[in-house]
């Protein structure tokens, strides 16, 4: 009897919750990098594209890693991230129908101004990599599999330092997103990784600076693809690629170029 | 800098925190429907196991937020078995992942308290031959000022919670965003002010309900003591 009251109100609640579900409005859901959201890309992007189209664009910001993971459990329509080969990865395997290159800016690594590692003006990447090994000076990586943490593997790669041993002495793998990150960094007095975009935009900059930049190595490639609706039935192939369509065109690029933090552009649009 | 932001009434901070509010109290209010008579059902009967259930039970109040989000969003997940409800990214989520985090904190404590009463009570109930569900409900009644504070105990573990809600919701702007969504996101900014700026807001908040709370408990109790 007492059991089939706890159930009586168990299905209540179900009920209840399921009448909740709401009527789906005309809109998609973007898993993306943090990058873009974070430097307030989107909040320049997404009313242009709504007035045009009438599509609500939702964004999931996560990082690159996670954004991929998340598509492929189809929760998400579209894919806007930074890390080409495992984007490539993601259409090879079926659950991403094409990429597209869609813009690009650079990474650069930030540090404190006293620069215990003299890398400031060390033109080359792998050159001033090698310097913070050698001088044991912090270095705060992401470690999460983000877009930024598969790019900073493969500069330390081809500089030929192995950082792992070092995890936990002077290479801090802070598992966390961008900003968290910097914010670590900026703690401890570290160097770090991170893409141009969130560091203009980055408020707890304390006394740190850019210190290396330009390097060809330090290129950052943004690509964006549709989720496959073979693999996922539920994604809204027509509005997906409506936005994707329109990122590609030439409203949509020239958009993208017009985003700019303290009067820099922070994306440069390459959609061919 | 909190009371300025509240002064100026932005309204996407309003958005925000009318989201958690209503995302919070509704995981409340959900919780303690299922909470409060299991906690009572627990409290006044007897049954093998039962000491397994109370550990059970008060272990499950210390569940972190983060698996009960991961559990929920594998869940909801398109590709999870829940799927098909477009459920994952929805204010609903975020109402399912808070009910699981604090039901289990309202049946827990729930149950000490009437359980306390019970055994005060179960002589008189006894001798008059109460039947069961009028039991329930008088511990239930009389146990009521004591059962807010285990309400706002609740209401404090999910109004103050990121780890779900981040995972089911995404912290999608006008959608899902909530305050403790919105101070993570700010903190990732590396605004700190303005994240710690919302963190004062958000404790007003809760400063607020509890206050509220405070004034119709003695409101209540006025009316019922005299």
């Amino acid at each position: 009897m007492r059991l089939n009251v706890a159930c009586m109100f168990a299905g209540l609640i179900f009920s209840g919750l399921t009448l909740t579900v709401q009527a789906q409005e005309k809109s998609i859901f973007i898993q993306s990098t943090t990058s873009t959201a974070n430097s307030g890309l989107y909040d320049h992007l997404l009313p242009k594209f709504e007035a045009a189209s009438g599509i609500k664009a939702h964004v999931v910001a996560v990082g690159t890693g996670q954004a991929i993971r998340n598509a492929r459990n189809c929760d998400g329509d579209v894919l806007l991230v930074h890390a080409k080969a495992a984007e490539e990865a993601f259409v090879a395997s079926g659950y991403g129908v094409k990429r597209f290159d869609l813009m690009y800016n650079d990474f650069v690594i930030v540090g404190p101004q006293a620069d215990p590692a003299k890398i400031s003006g060390v033109a080359e990447v792998g050159t001033a990599l090698k310097q913070i090994a050698d001088s044991g000076a912090p270095f705060a990586s992401r470690g999460d599999d983000s877009g930024t943490h598969k790019k900073e593997l493969a500069l330390w790669k081809a500089a030929g330092i192995d950082p792992e041993p070092a995890s936990g002495s002077w290479y801090r793998a802070t598992g966390s997103g961008m900003g968290a990150t910097l914010n670590v960094a900026v703690g401890m007095g570290a160097y770090a990784l991170t893409d141009r975009a969130t560091w203009l935009n980055f408020k707890n900059k304390s006394d740190f600076k850019i210190l290396t930049e330009g390097d060809a190595a330090l290129f950052n490639q943004y690509g964006v693809m549709l989720v496959n609706p073979a693999k996922c039935p539920d994604v809204k192939a027509e509005h997906g690629q409506a936005f994707i369509d329109w990122l590609l065109s030439p409203a949509g690029q020239s958009h993208i170029a017009g985003h700019t933090v303290g009067g820099q552009q922070l994306f440069f649009p390459n959609a061919k | 800098m909190a009371f300025g932001l509240l002064a100026t009434a932005d309204a996407d901070l309003m958005e925000i925190i009318g989201l958690s509010l209503r995302v919070s109290l509704t995981a409340l209010l959900i919780s303690c429907l299922i909470g409060l008579p299991l906690g009572a059902l627990v409290a006044t009967c007897r049954f093998r196991g039962r000491s397994a259930l109370l550990v059970l039970m008060n272990a499950l109040m210390g569940l972190p937020p983060v698996v009960v989000g991961l559990i929920v969003y594998l869940y909801l997940s398109r590709s999870g078995p829940l799927g098909w409800m477009q459920l994952l990214y929805t204010p609903t989520a975020m109402i399912i992942a808070q009910t699981i985090l604090i039901t289990p904190i309202i049946a827990a404590l729930s149950r000490q308290i009437l359980e306390d009463m019970h055994e005060e009570y179960s002589e008189q109930f006894r001798s008059m031959n109460v039947p069961w569900r009028a039991e329930i409900a008088a511990l239930l009644w009389d146990g009521r000022f004591s059962l807010m504070t285990v309400a706002l105990a609740g209401f404090g573990r999910s109004i103050a919670e990121v780890g779900a809600v981040i995972i089911v919701g995404g912290n999608i702007d006008h959608l899902t965003r909530v305050m403790t969504t919105a101070i993570a996101l700010e903190t990732s900014k590396g605004d700190l002010p303005l994240a710690l700026a919302l963190g004062l807001v958000l404790l007003v908040i809760a400063l607020a309900v509890n206050a509220l709370a405070f004034v119709m408990r003695q409101a209540a109790s006025k009316f019922a003591y005299g």
